[in-house]
């Protein structure tokens, strides 16, 4: 009999809800933890921007210390301690033990995170490789307790599982600390923790970070500005850039009676106007109730939302970082010739506005045989890899740069001695995956990009050519210059004037030189308080195995010239 | 006389470089003009009979594309100076390897040394010899009823040469022939192109049989040549024929360089220039006329004749001169004087050149 049954029901037997837990468990490479390398970083990376976010919203000047501490060869203690507003005790669990729980996925505002996914994706990492639970300890103010958690995620539920909570003595006012032991790796150079702390400093001059590293000493990015950011403002989302899930989803959920007031209450730029002229293309009433609207009609919906004429979204909800603190943060980071930067005023993708800023560091202790370097912001924090398949990748390399004085093949970076900062600043950062590590390919964004980059492409360009008129000038002078005791010889031979009337004769021509050749304005002379040098060498220490294979190979050759002198000898 | 003359010419060098060396005390930037040496710069009047500078000038002074030159004539003009007053003479030569003591300013090729030194020739408005520089080539060679009156090196006496007298040679033209005297009794000079003519003509004793005088110019006759025969013809008023090759070389370098000079030395034309000259052939018509072997004209033979057309006073001015250049232009073809040996070796002793001085309609001007 039981042979007889379908297929079907044997299969079912097999098929069950997969929790986002256990989704992640075999997928954590799409969050950023694919080697131990990148998981420490990302780790951090969570951790850091939660707890700037969670300081500007309460409008605190942030300070945060990051300490990584080497348990054994692969596993690493992280413990990262912020001033912020705290956490209250009922929600600590489900902020850090719950996957796809937050408060910034629901609204459209300017923040680092986005998801609500990063820090409880760090706990299950930590807790998969070391098996150890993560501890949390928060203080909302003063007069309140701090509380302490020891948490787990139970994967198979996504929810918290507390092993240990009491309260504390925390001698600060306020506050979170996390402290998470996972397996890593903690390597120098690029893509490290210290670099994407440093570029972190740069981009956000109001924060204050102090990193204890596994090795070395203690550094301290102290914050440069007393000025929080403009503080970014929370936006309905706009009509265009809405799909028919979360339609549907904001339908069910709305307090709105009719579907003309759901219209004008849920999405920003809709007037009564306008909601009636959606509801007319849609060929619905705007007093249909919204709970009774079905999926064909809310497909209607979304036909006549394309068909109204919607003004575009608001765009003073954005806090771009402004062309002067991004050129000052160059000016930090490297020791260039040539500044420029350029804030582009806003646009829109899929109903979202963003801003694109680029920066450009010309010239002085630059290297000009490689490719230039790229520094890539979103919503203020550094994006370390996958720069390949990021939107500004692509747009550098669409840009026409050989106008500009730099080489560049078809469809490669340019070539020079330049460095580039692009940020992007918007409600919602279009990121190719969850890691958040490159910007997706909207066609709006990538032509917004290639304009910021081509303004600041242009005075570059007019710098490149001055300094090589300069140079040219330069190389004329000197070179008339070379004659000019040739004139003071002939003319003692001619006219039989003194040695000391020759000299003289030398000294007038040269001035004269100059002055009818106009003063030469002096270029390519790098003339930068703002360099620190300290700063600048964080992040860019060779690796170490570098440096080993380099002995090894000089031992080797000493060997080797032994071994014939011996021969030699013989 | 020779030595008032250096002393003005002294006097000039002395007054540039005091110009260059007030301007440069008053911090302004010295210059040294010059007329432009070129055809640009020169016009024809037939009534005076040679190229005139029409006044363009040059300037040197310190600029990338000019101090070089410009301090390279400073340093010309002193060694000028030093050889004038040490009575000394340099050849083109010897003043291209004195530079090579100027570390940065010397001249790298002779040609342009030979360019500085004409500038400053043409500032000084000069002849090259009176700022004591003379050239390396020959002067060119004569043959005929000619005595030469020079004088001796040493004692300062006349010495008489006898130009009959050189048997199957020559008489050389010296660099310079100011003080020179003559006594003939010819009734013309024939100036001829190429060696081998000459040759031909002084075996053959062509010189007794017309009672003329022979003169090789040896291509573009030098400025010594060009002033022999200047001085020549007017002192004994003899009329000069000219004989060159059928090409536009011979037209327009030969040819028209010895009637009325250059482009290039326009500063000194008005002495080395014989405007009575006229040309005899080979003309474009003589290449029909005499069934002359031919060779085709190259590409910058075709470009010469355009230039000259478009481009030279001389030229410009004579329409039978246009009229024979357009004539070899579309026949596409030119002729050497020795082709004429085509109708026997003798050919042009026996009919041609007594053919061609009888008939003067067959002459270009």
């Amino acid at each position: 009999m039981a042979n007889n049954d379908p297929v079907a029901i044997e299969l079912a037997k097999m098929q069950r809800d997969i929790s986002i837990a256990s989704f992640f468990e075999k997928n954590r490479h799409l969050l950023g933890f694919d080697n131990p390398r990148k998981a420490l970083l990302t780790t951090i990376k969570e951790a850091v921007d939660n707890s700037l976010d969670a300081c500007e919203e309460a409008d605190m000047l942030p300070e945060i210390s990051v300490e990584v501490i080497e348990m054994s060869e692969n596993k690493f203690k992280v413990i990262v301690e912020d001033n912020g507003p705290g956490i209250i005790k009922k929600q600590i669990p489900h902020i850090f033990a719950r996957l796809l729980y937050g408060s910034k996925f629901f609204k459209l505002s300017q923040s680092r995170g986005q998801q609500g996914i990063g820090i409880s994706a760090s706990v299950m990492y930590s807790q998969l490789t070391t098996g150890k639970s993560a501890k949390i300890t928060s203080k909302i103010g003063p007069k309140y307790p701090a509380h302490f958690y020891k948490l787990r995620i139970d994967t198979q539920k996504n929810k918290p599982e507390i092993i240990k909570e009491e309260v504390v003595e925390w001698e600060k006012d306020h506050g979170t600390k996390v402290e998470l032991d996972l397996e890593g790796s903690y390597q120098k150079g690029d893509q490290s923790i210290d670099q994407y702390l440093k570029q972190t400093a740069i981009i956000n001059p109001h924060v204050t970070l102090i990193y204890q590293p596994p090795k070395g000493e203690q550094l301290m990015f102290a914050r440069a500005t007393e000025i929080m950011p403009k503080k970014p403002r929370e936006i309905k989302p706009h009509p265009y850039g809405v799909e028919i899930g979360k339609l549907i989803g904001m339908l069910k959920l709305t307090d709105s009676k009719t579907l003309q007031s759901f219209l004008m209450k849920e999405f920003s730029r809709v007037g009564p106007g306008t909601a009636k002229q959606v509801c007319e293309n849609s060929f619905l009433l705007p007093n249909t109730k919204p709970r009774s609207i079905n999926r064909e009609m809310a497909e209607k919906l979304i036909e006549g939302i394309k068909k109204t004429k919607i003004i575009s979204p608001p765009t003073d909800c954005i806090s771009p970082i402004g062309e002067d603190l991004l050129e000052k943060g160059l000016r930090k980071e490297i020791n260039a010739e040539f500044y420029c930067s350029v804030t582009r005023p806003p646009g829109v993708y899929r109903g979202n506005p963003f801003v694109i800023e680029a920066g450009i560091a010309y010239g002085g202790d630059q290297g000009s045989d490689n490719p230039i370097k790229i520094m890539r912001y979103a919503n203020r924090v550094p994006l370390l890899y996958q720069q390949g398949s990021c939107a500004i990748n692509k747009s550098v390399v669409n840009t026409i740069w050989r106008n500009y004085g730099l080489s560049q093949s078809r469809g490669a970076l340019p070539v020079g001695p330049m460095t580039l900062v692009v940020h992007i600043a918007s409600v919602w950062v279009p990121f190719t995956s969850e890691s958040k590590e490159a910007i997706a390919h909207y066609p709006e964004i990538i032509q917004e990009i290639k304009r910021a980059l081509q303004e600041c492409g242009r005075k570059l360009g007019l710098y490149v050519n001055k300094k090589r008129r300069i140079k040219f000038e330069s190389k004329k002078r000197d070179y008339i210059r070379t004659f000019i005791p040739h004139i003071g010889a002939a003319l003692k031979d001619l006219i039989h004037i003194s040695d000391s009337e020759e000299k003289e004769v030398e000294n007038l021509l040269a001035v004269a030189l100059e002055r009818s050749r106009g003063n030469l304005e002096e270029v390519g002379v790098i003339d930068n308080p703002d360099y620190d040098e300290e700063l600048a060498a964080i992040g860019k220490e060779k690796k170490q195995d570098d440096d080993f294979e380099g002995e090894d190979q000089e031992n080797n050759s000493d060997k080797e010239d032994k071994q014939t002198t011996l021969e030699g000898v013989k | 006389m020779v030595k008032k003359k250096n002393s003005l010419v002294l006097g000039k060098i002395n007054e540039l470089g005091n110009m260059v060396y007030k301007s440069i005390k008053k911090k302004k930037l010295p210059e040294l003009k010059m007329p432009l040496r070129a055809l640009s710069n020169v016009k024809y009047d037939p009534k005076n009979g040679f190229f005139e500078l029409i006044g363009k000038m040059k300037e040197r002074t310190l600029t990338a594309s000019t101090i070089k030159t410009f301090a390279q004539t400073l340093r010309m003009m002193a060694l000028s100076k030093e050889l004038i007053e040490q009575d000394d003479i340099a050849t083109k030569r010897e003043a291209y390897y004195v530079s090579k003591n100027w570390a940065e300013a010397r001249f790298n090729e002779q040609p342009e040394s030979d360019t500085v030194m004409d500038d400053f020739e043409a500032m000084m408005m000069v002849n090259r010899e009176q700022i004591g520089f003379i050239p390396e080539e020959k002067g060119g060679e004569i043959a005929g009823r000619l005595i030469v009156i020079d004088k001796d090196r040493d004692t300062g006496k006349p010495i008489k040469i006898d130009c009959t007298k050189f048997g199957s040679g020559a008489y050389s033209i010296p660099i310079s022939v100011e003080e020179l005297k003559f006594e003939t009794q010819a009734k013309f000079i024939l100036a001829i192109e190429t060696a081998g003519m000459f040759q031909r003509l002084v075996k053959h004793n062509y010189w007794k049989k017309t009672n003329c005088i022979l003169v090789s110019m040896g291509g573009v006759p030098t400025r010594a040549c060009r002033r022999f025969i200047r001085r020549l013809s007017d002192d004994k008023k003899l009329p000069v024929y000219v004989f060159t090759d059928g090409d536009p070389y011979g037209y327009g370098s030969i040819y028209r360089t010895l009637k009325v000079g250059s482009g290039n030395a326009a500063h000194i034309n008005k002495y080395f220039c014989v405007p009575q000259a006229k040309f005899i052939g080979v003309t474009p018509q003589d290449i029909v006329d005499y069934k002359l072997p031919s060779h085709p004209l190259k590409d910058v033979d075709l470009k010469k004749i355009k230039d000259l057309i478009k481009n030279d006073p001389f030229i410009q001015h004579h329409k039978e001169w246009q009229k024979a250049l357009k004539h070899m232009y579309q026949s596409k073809v030119r002729a050497e004087q020795q082709a004429l040996a085509k109708h026997g070796l003798n050919f042009v002793i026996s009919d041609y050149l007594p053919k061609k001085l009888k008939n003067p309609t067959s002459w270009l001007p």
